[in-house]
């Protein structure tokens, strides 16, 4: 995407400046967008370099590669990782590029800010990531980190994985204001809320989301940093404290967390699916709403991850009720994707398959979940691979498949340039097949009754663990080729129309591409 | 996608390695033993077909789009975007479906939340990283630690049948009573999961968790620590024997007369090479874990015994570091969790094993008049 | 750059003010988030949910005792981790009726050789019979000094309440004994009981 930045820096007097500084100070929001969604890839392979470690190391029974220590951190900074670094990261990318172009404003309200946001990113993942070389190894307490044993019994790193986390807060906190502020000032006349495109609903939703859980995040582990370091007992039942209170408080930010991670791409595939349909979405006003009462209800569903540590049964009958009543707005979602595609005029290039792929995976994740809500079957799914395999399938095809048929959409418009339809469809099925046969088999495991998060497991497991792993290296070395793709689209091939998808609605379709700087002409200075 | 993976599963199985001979293709959970386990089962497979019937009309009219509204096949797009009474209808079937799932659920979790008298009642402490069965009508209680050899785990050694799900001394219990566990921690957060009875509850430090069953059919169960626990939360099994009550009455008989025999193997003489004998077994249960069985650990979390300080120096200083550990650190104070004469062939088995020659010994006696005497 | 001229009448906001609602709803929520450690804590007294006694209970009125009825009462006792003494309940259960305030003793001993400070923390299961337990005196309520190789006997007494529902007929009272370190001041053997 290189290209971008390099040719038409000199086409505008009041341009960008040139080389490194470009870069480090960029107020524009398509270079912002741009660095998030080369960062958000550096994540995602990262990550998925550990994700290949665990799978290499589960691919027998045995402890083969890794020792159970390692394996722990692996399991841990693949989480935080993929959850902070990939996932969030894209979905801010896309914000920054798209929500500008779709509400017709010159970029983004802060644009300062905005680069800021961006550069803490690098920083908090650097401190983040040294913390494998540390004394002591990475974080090994699951990126859920419960107390006592990410406190009491944590490794000395633990306090550098606090001030990450603060910092990655501080830049998403950032972000989420940047995007209230753009979409409530900026809109073009005329462009009413009920008006906004989808992704800028779910996006505006999203940002409140943010801020109202980030917080929450930063206090909990300002709360683990003062019972490590000064001698509180926020947790620590020896002085008072109480583990569960972790728990409650962590999945307090953590199941609103999880829509953060899926409504933007909600709204993405909300646009993919008209324009390659030919049709106008089904029932625009009941997916704003929906998206509302997702966002709404997810502040009451936070201990459906904690029926096994005692809660009463009018606590577990409350969670359970709210959980289950998700799948309401969840589902007038899915209704009404299939409903646009009913009758329509249906092609499929790489972000309509990407975008297929997503609603029908996702709601297999979506089943899995209505299974999980059950309390007393979630006594037996609880902490096995059913639930590993339950949230990849929200989160694969879900959110990841959500950023590539974003990104295969959104490419002629970010660089000018039609991208190679045949690769990505390549990339499509390579994905889409790996990714089915790495977790789709954990569905059974879990069933089975081998728990989560374990370095080596009982025989009756190995079968479907191979077969899970193979996929995994399938779907992770396809993700190569999504790099070439890009890289190859950013460096030239066909030109790409002013609106490449005959659908496709509004305003971005409307100007140029590759304009590096503002697309709506500034009033003279 | 079953038979693809079982294609897959079976080249690859063929190809590779004997152990996977053990190996089995299920897919689905077992209805398990108990009549919780049973409920629990229907209402997986209630939800499941519910899900299922969901998905396939949801998908079915996704699919026939997908074949009959293609472009490439002259579809032109219909021009309806929104439809109030579908809308509607596809807000409050779900709602309905959702309360149909919810009542059995309801009913269920009420039933497991039975508070009726039991019959035994037995506490479970959860330690890094194995259980401890405390039979508290009963004055007796043991730890159960993993028995896999280490040579097995790390592939030197063919896996048995229970790899990974074998302890030393699993919990006993009778059948067609009902069993009253009370759960907590000593450390960190453990779960104790046996899947044929239903049973998943976290034992929580500090804390007091309940969660009871009723077995109707003997047999030996297994299951494992579910949530996360530090390093070895993956070789920390639980199995239960299900047994007659006559059998469980001898076995409880036999405890507690184990007990006194505990007491008595404190007061008896021993020599060295009884103690390193039984110091061998005990340290490859308690202490290889981290410490490793060539005593090499695995600094500087845990410290390497070969050569070590604390197994080469003074010996007052070793006794007091096993008895009482070191706090702040992983190493527990085992005094309370085993007996004195596995602490003393521990000792007396550290200072002389690997090359270490220290050439003295401590006495289970002496120990116990350490214990008592500090 | 942070207020764009607009091309078009001026914004319906200020970013300035979006900025400022937005950082309110940001200390807002990180203090919501710290708040929920106070409030987690009437949540449970008010509720009982994770099974932590309250404190010391005041009576108003003599209760009047439920002869008709017993419930059992289980005591467990363990130690916390690298906790030398030993602890237990001296009586592993009583029935009692409710209403009746009824006292037992904890044994504990300290075989090291240096005074040590201990706080034991109480757990209720059902979590369910929480609100039902009341304690007027527990060893619980304050840190316990041991001087070194002293043990001593500590008192509980508690009531049940008349109206813990009818289906709960056992309560199991938990005590889990924490190493607090070295007293602050030297200890005197007055508290001490002697051996037997």
């Amino acid at each position: 995407m290189s290209a971008v930045a390099d040719t038409h820096a000199q086409d505008h007097h009041h341009g960008p400046a040139s080389g490194i500084s470009r870069w480090l100070l960029t107020t524009n929001h398509k270079d912002i967008g741009t660095m998030y969604l080369i960062f958000s890839f550096t994540m995602f392979l990262l990550g998925g370099t550990m994700a290949m470690v665990i799978r290499a190391e589960l691919f027998q029974p045995g402890l083969q590669i890794v020792q159970p220590e390692f394996f722990n951190q692996m399991t841990t900074m693949h989480g935080l990782i993929m959850v902070f670094g990939a996932v969030m990261p894209a979905f801010v990318g896309l914000a920054n590029w798209m929500i500008p172009l779709m509400i017709g404003a010159p970029d983004m309200a802060l644009p300062r800010m905005n680069n800021w946001s961006f550069w803490l990113l690098p920083c908090a993942f650097l401190i983040l990531v040294s913390t494998l070389f540390m004394e002591g190894g990475a974080p090994n307490f699951g990126w859920t980190f419960y107390a006592p044993l990410s406190t009491t019994y944590g490794p000395p790193s633990t306090t550098f994985f606090i001030f990450a986390i603060h910092i990655m807060g501080v830049s998403s906190i950032m972000g989420a204001i940047n995007v209230i502020a753009t979409v409530l000032n900026m809109r073009a006349p005329g462009m009413t809320l009920m008006k906004m495109p989808m992704f800028v609903w779910t996006w505006l939703i999203t940002a409140f989301l943010l801020i109202a859980v980030m917080p929450v995040l930063a206090g909990v582990v300002t709360m683990m940093l003062m019972d490590i370091n000064f001698g509180t007992s926020f947790f620590n039942a020896a002085g008072g404290g109480d583990p569960v209170l972790f728990q409650h408080v962590f999945w307090f930010f953590g199941h609103p967390e999880v829509y953060i991670m899926i409504l933007p791409a909600f709204g993405a595939i909300s646009h993919i699916i008209p324009a390659f349909s030919r049709k106008r979405l089904f029932g625009y006003a009941s997916m704003v709403y929906a998206v509302g009462a997702i966002a709404l209800l997810s502040f009451l569903v936070w201990a459906h991850h904690m029926f096994t540590v005692g809660v009463p049964v009018a606590g577990q009958l409350f969670f359970m009720y709210a959980t289950l009543l998700i799948a309401v707005p969840t589902g007038v979602k899915v209704f009404n994707w299939v409903a646009t595609m009913f009758r329509g005029s249906l092609t499929f290039e790489a972000p309509m398959l990407f975008a297929i792929a997503f609603v029908i995976l996702f709601s297999i994740g979506g089943f899995s979940g209505l299974m999980l809500a059950i309390a007393p079957a979630d006594f037996q799914y609880h902490d096995t691979y059913f639930v590993v395999a339950h949230f990849h399938y929200v989160l694969v095809p879900g959110a990841i498949f959500g950023i590539f048929a974003s990104a295969y959409f959104w490419l002629p418009k970010w660089t000018g340039h039609m991208y190679d339809e045949t690769l990505a469809k390549t990339h499509f099925w390579l994905s889409f097949i790996g990714m089915n046969l790495a977790f789709f088999p954990m569905h059974f495991l879990g069933l089975a009754g081998m728990p989560r998060r374990i370095p080596d497991y009982a025989l009756q497991f190995a079968d479907f663990n191979m077969v899970s792993s193979v996929g995994a290296f399938m779907f992770g070395s396809t993700q190569l080729l999504f790099l070439l793709i890009v890289v190859k689209c950013a460096r030239g091939g066909e030109k790409a129309p002013a609106n490449p998808w005959d659908g496709a609605e509004g305003l971005s379709g409307k100007y140029p591409h590759r304009r590096p700087t503002t697309p709506f002409p500034l009033p003279q200075k | 996608m079953r038979v693809h993976a079982q294609r897959a599963g079976a080249l690859l199985g063929g190809l590779s390695f004997p152990a996977l001979s053990f190996a089995d293709w299920t897919v689905n959970m077992t209805p398990g033993v108990t009549g919780t386990s049973n409920d629990i089962f229907d209402l997986h497979m209630t939800i499941f077909w519910i899900c299922v019937a969901i998905g396939v009309v949801v998908f079915g009219i996704m699919f026939w789009s997908i074949f009959a509204h293609r472009k490439s096949q002259g579809a032109k797009p219909a021009n309806f975007h929104e439809n109030t009474l579908v809308e509607v209808l596809w807000t409050l079937i779900p709602l309905v479906i959702l309360v149909i799932m919810a009542i059995p659920a309801t009913a269920t979790l009420v039933d497991m939340y039975d508070t009726t008298e039991s019959d035994i009642d037995i506490k479970v402490t959860g330690y890094q990283w194995k259980w401890q069965y405390e039979y508290i009508n009963e004055d007796f209680g043991y730890f159960s630690n993993l028995t896999t050899p280490a040579d097995q785990i790390s592939n030197r050694q063919t896996k048995g049948e229970n790899y990974l799900l074998e302890v030393d001394n699993p919990m006993v219990i009778p059948v067609g009573k009902k069993v009253r566990f009370l759960l907590t921690a000593n450390d960190v957060i453990h779960s104790w999961w046996v899947p044929d009875f239903g049973v998943k509850k976290d034992a929580i430090p500090g804390f007091i968790n309940e969660a009871w069953t009723r077995v109707d059919v003997p047999g030996t169960y297994r299951g494992q620590c579910t949530e996360l626990c530090g390093k070895n939360h993956g070789f920390m099994p639980v199995v239960v024997k299900a047994v007659p009550e006559e059998e469980y009455n001898t076995w409880v008989a036999d405890q507690k007369a184990a007990a006194e025999k505990e007491r008595e193997l404190t007061e008896k003489d021993w020599t060295m090479e009884e103690l390193m004998a039984r110091g061998e077994k005990a340290y490859a249960l308690n202490c290889a874990a981290c410490h490793q069985a060539d005593g090499s650990g695995a600094p500087p979390a845990f410290p390497a015994l070969k050569g070590g300080a604390i197994a080469t120096g003074e010996m007052a200083a070793h006794i007091d570091i096993v008895v009482n550990g070191k706090s702040g650190t992983a190493m527990q104070a085992f005094g309370g969790q085993l007996n004195e004469a596995d602490l003393a062939a521990i000792i007396t088995y550290e200072r002389n094993a690997w090359g270490n020659k220290v050439g003295d010994m401590v006495t289970p006696k002496e120990i116990f008049d350490y214990k008592n005497q500090q | 750059m942070a207020e764009q001229p607009a091309h078009k009448p001026a914004p319906p906001r200020s970013n300035a003010r979006v900025i400022r609602w937005c950082l309110a709803g940001v200390v807002g929520m990180f203090a919501f988030g710290f708040a929920l450690v106070p409030l987690y804590d009437v949540f449970c007294d008010i509720t009982g949910i994770n099974g932590k006694t309250s404190g010391r209970y005041e009576s108003t009125e003599a209760s009047a005792v439920d002869m008709n009825r017993t419930v059992k009462v289980q005591f467990l006792a363990q130690n916390g981790p690298d906790m030398p003494w030993v602890f237990r309940p001296v009586l592993r259960s009583v029935e009692v009726h409710p209403g009746e305030a009824t006292t037992v003793n904890f044994y504990a001993e300290n075989p090291t050789d240096r005074d040590m400070v201990g706080q034991a923390v109480p757990s209720l299961s059902p979590s369910e019979g929480t609100l039902y337990f009341h304690k007027t005196e527990c060893f619980c309520f304050n840190q316990q000094p041991l001087a070194a190789g002293q043990n001593t006997k500590m008192p509980l007494v508690f009531i049940v309440d008349q109206d813990l529902p009818s289906h709960i007929t056992k309560l199991t009272l938990s005590y889990t004994l924490y190493d607090q370190g070295e007293p602050q001041v030297a200890l005197t053997n007055t508290t001490i009981i002697d051996n037997g």
